[in-house]
């Protein structure tokens, strides 16, 4: 996987969600992705940014345009400082925290995106990497 | 504060989303919604959504809140000109909005909302005429 392209932007409020879904949607159109994956993907980014600022008060994402063999795609890094999730599997499974109170939607969040990878540790903080191929 | 305009046509009100919605935004129309159908007594309420590209689970949660709040307070609502790759993005989220009447465009909202207000009050006026 070749990086092509990469941007940071601090989630730090609520309000910061729209400059970085704009920004997202923006390379998504560059690397002329269909507007159902768009959507797919800019609905899963704003999940994880809820989450963060939910549960970590805020962190930081990394936008990326990255390129496999003829494919170009969108990686996003997803980087907080909080309480990190000490039972990722439970998390993983839907209907675990989703239903009445919802954010920390990750089984819907990864249905969207092509890849999906997460890796937490408690009292560190956590990271969401996913990435949307633009025909994925 | 930015606030999304809620309309009042008769015994409807009428909302159209014509911005990104962001938390703070999305519960002010909730409790801004409420307040009006208590003050107006309304007995139907349109949203539309069609100029929203983007519904994740916080705002599938508010429309589901807006409907349910809105039927104890004896109105109805229709969300109305939901773009096809949000319909496909909420299913697959898993939030399929169960329980929100949807219609495909404001014409056809119009005719569910007056069409279920009719059925719930058709008792007096029907019941001088031929039934008896």
């Amino acid at each position: 996987m070749v990086t092509l392209n990469r941007e940071s932007m601090s989630i730090m409020r609520e309000i910061d969600v729209i400059p970085f879904r704009n920004r997202l949607k923006e390379y998504a159109v560059k690397i002329g992705m269909s507007l159902v994956n768009q959507t797919k993907i800019i609905t899963a980014a704003s999940e994880l940014a809820r989450n963060m600022l939910k549960y970590a008060n805020g962190g930081k994402v990394t936008i990326e345009v990255v390129s496999k063999g003829r494919e170009n795609g969108i990686r996003m890094v997803f980087k907080d400082e909080g309480p990190g999730i000490p039972d990722i599997d439970k998390a993983m499974k839907d209907g675990f925290s989703t239903g009445k109170s919802l954010g920390l939607g990750l089984p819907g969040t990864k249905r969207l995106v092509s890849e999906f990878a997460i890796t937490s540790e408690v009292g560190k903080g956590t990271t969401v990497i996913v990435t949307k191929w633009k025909n994925g | 504060m930015e606030k999304i305009p809620i309309l009042r046509m008769g015994n409807l009100l009428l909302v159209t989303i014509q911005v990104d919605l962001y938390d703070r935004l999305a519960e002010t129309l909730e409790s801004d919604l409420v307040q009006m159908i208590k003050k107006t007594g309304a007995r139907g309420v349109l949203i539309d959504i069609s100029a929203v590209s983007i519904i994740d689970s916080f705002m599938g949660r508010i429309i589901g809140n807006i409907a349910t709040m809105s039927k104890i307070l004896d109105a109805e609502t229709v969300v109305v000109g939901m773009q096809p790759a949000v319909a496909i993005t909420l299913v697959e989220l898993g939030l399929p909005l169960n329980g929100v009447l949807t219609a495909l465009n404001v014409e056809k909202g119009m005719e569910l909302l007056k069409k279920k207000i009719a059925e719930e009050e058709p008792e007096e006026e029907e019941d001088h005429g031929d039934t008896e």
